[in-house]
């Protein structure tokens, strides 16, 4: 099957929407806090909202390696997957920011309780610390230093940096909170298609070679 | 009301009470999303739709000496609109949208357990049985937020006294409505049904635990846990039951709902401290519900600001392990 070329300038419009669609919930959150529109707990509101933000955006970015697999002519998304991280990672800092502002107030005495004593804040600086070295090594520079097959090895800590993530969030609510089940689910499944697919097609493979 | 007004601390509701507003505040909640007309559609219908009759009548009310003085209570809006009431979901906004099926009319509390003769109240004769004060308090809730609420209703005990427990009551158990009908979240949140509370006889007894019929003045919205709940100010915002139709009164430490569900993060007694951390977060301040973000944390006071009314009835008991 001939590969379907996108051109070039369809691409720039896309990422320029992807750009807008990352951005523009970053700019409601700060209109409304700066006008005191977040509700009557806005240091709640702002925490789930870059915290949920983060974990879409890395299920999203997840996402996009399956899909192409299962949807060849939609192969060229994979251009979009660097910029989707990036975005994961600055929704990340702007939870971390949340967290060392409105609740341990900058008080290093306060981060290291708060690290020592309770999970779900480990969990949730684990994966943040997991996105670092992948936001660092995201450029065509890296790529070529690091060599495509280190590389790769080294983003599969995207996968644990979501999945610390989702322990973050179950251990962060009540018992009785069901919230975080639905980005779990969804998560599940992205990480299933990889295994699901490689098994589909090696079956195939064998009942082609018969 | 003429005897209010002569108060200088006591504020008038109508003053207080920022009625205006709501439909500007609400639009941030639909503002967030991608769908916002549809959700907002969705979302404001339970505004429109009018209150029931019972949930928004004025309350002939008196002072109390036992209110809060000097504080600035939350507004209206956001004591009806931040709620957690799981019998309509866990979602702070979902009683607000849901707590409209609850039918608080007719509604009965049954007296039962270790007293002389088995009752059940009317909810028009227990707002009749003494004359309904205005008490402003504190409400501190164990994750961590807080609002200044003001309450109508008065002492419990003045209802305990009308029950007559024999001398065995050592504690009084609090369950409230478990309608599936009226509460539709009762089947899909997994908590074990009816919610239970429980106080200790002379926690009960205490001139500041409130039997609370309403809120800034007029008879309590659904979602705050209409028609009649309790209130016991120096204690995290769970312990005060909802929607109450028993209470029962018994020798031994009942079971409490959240208690049992993690017995580690959730105490029998309690009490706000300052110095007993959460499991999951430090109790030593708390967010100011209302207040803007820059100035939301405030310190968490010991028996949230009641110590010196009700530190003596924890005397010598090691508050760290009776969290």
């Amino acid at each position: 099957m001939p590969k379907r070329i996108i051109p070039n300038r369809t691409i720039v419009v896309l990422k320029i929407l992807v750009h807008i669609a990352c951005l523009v919930p970053v700019a409601w959150l700060l209109v409304h806090l700066f006008q005191n529109k977040l509700g009557p707990d806005p240091t709640h509101t702002v925490t789930f909202f870059t915290g949920r933000g983060t974990l879409r955006l890395l299920v999203i970015t997840l996402a996009i390696s399956p899909i192409r697999r299962l949807f060849p002519r939609f192969v060229w998304i994979i251009r979009f997957r660097r910029m989707l991280g990036l975005y994961a990672f600055f929704y990340g800092c702007l939870h971390l920011m949340t967290y060392l502002w409105l609740y341990a107030g900058f008080s290093w005495a306060a981060i290291v309780d708060d690290i020592s004593h309770r999970r779900f804040i480990l969990a949730g600086v684990t994966a943040w610390l997991l996105m670092v070295p992948l936001a660092l090594t995201s450029t065509a520079w890296s790529i070529r230093k690091l060599g495509g097959k280190n590389w790769t090895r080294l983003h599969w800590l995207t996968y644990l940096a979501a999945l610390a993530g989702v322990v973050h969030y179950w251990w962060g609510v009540k018992q009785g909170d069901n919230t975080p089940a639905e980005i779990t689910i969804v998560l599940a499944i992205v990480l299933a298609a990889r295994p699901l697919l490689a098994w589909v097609r090696s079956r195939n493979a064998i009942e082609v070679s018969h | 009301m003429l005897i209010r007004k002569s108060d200088p601390n006591s504020i008038p509701s109508s003053e207080i009470t920022p009625r205006s507003g709501y439909m500007n505040r609400r639009a941030f909640m639909a503002a967030g999303a991608v769908g916002a007309a549809a959700l907002a559609a969705e979302r404001f219908t339970p505004l429109l739709r009018p209150d029931p009759v019972e949930a928004d009548t004025k309350l002939a009310t008196v002072p109390s000496p036992l209110s809060a003085k000097g504080l600035t209570p939350t507004s209206y809006n956001d004591i009806t609109h931040y709620n957690n009431f799981y019998e309509f979901g866990t979602g702070k906004d979902d009683p607000a949208h849901y707590a409209g099926s609850l039918r608080t009319r007719p509604w009965t509390v049954a007296v039962e357990g270790l007293v002389k003769n088995k009752k059940t109240f009317d909810i028009d004769t227990l707002l009749k049985l003494r004359p309904l004060e205005d008490r402003i308090y504190r409400f501190r809730c164990v994750e961590a937020w807080s609002m200044v609420i003001p309450w109508v209703g008065y002492s419990l005990s003045e209802f305990i006294k009308q029950c007559d427990p024999l001398p065995s009551a050592k504690y009084v158990q609090f369950l409230s409505l478990d309608d599936p009908r009226q509460e539709p979240a009762l089947r899909s949140v997994s908590l074990d049904w009816p919610y239970s509370e429980g106080l200790r006889m002379d926690e009960a007894m205490h001139p500041l635990t409130l039997l609370t019929f309403g809120l800034y003045g007029a008879t309590l919205p659904n979602q705050d846990g209409a028609p009649v709940r309790v209130i016991v100010p120096w204690k995290y915002g769970f312990k005060s039951a909802k929607s109450i139709v028993k209470v029962r009164f018994v020798a031994k430490q009942p079971p409490t709902t959240w208690n049992d569900m993690a017995s580690n993060e959730y105490g029998f007694y309690s009490n706000v401290n300052p110095n007993v951390d959460h499991p999951r977060w430090s109790q030593k301040t708390e967010r100011v519900i209302g207040a803007s973000i820059f100035k939301q944390r405030q310190p968490t006071l010991m028996f949230n600001g009641y110590e010196d009314q009700v530190a003596s009835l924890y005397k010598g008991m090691d508050l760290k392990k009776n969290y």
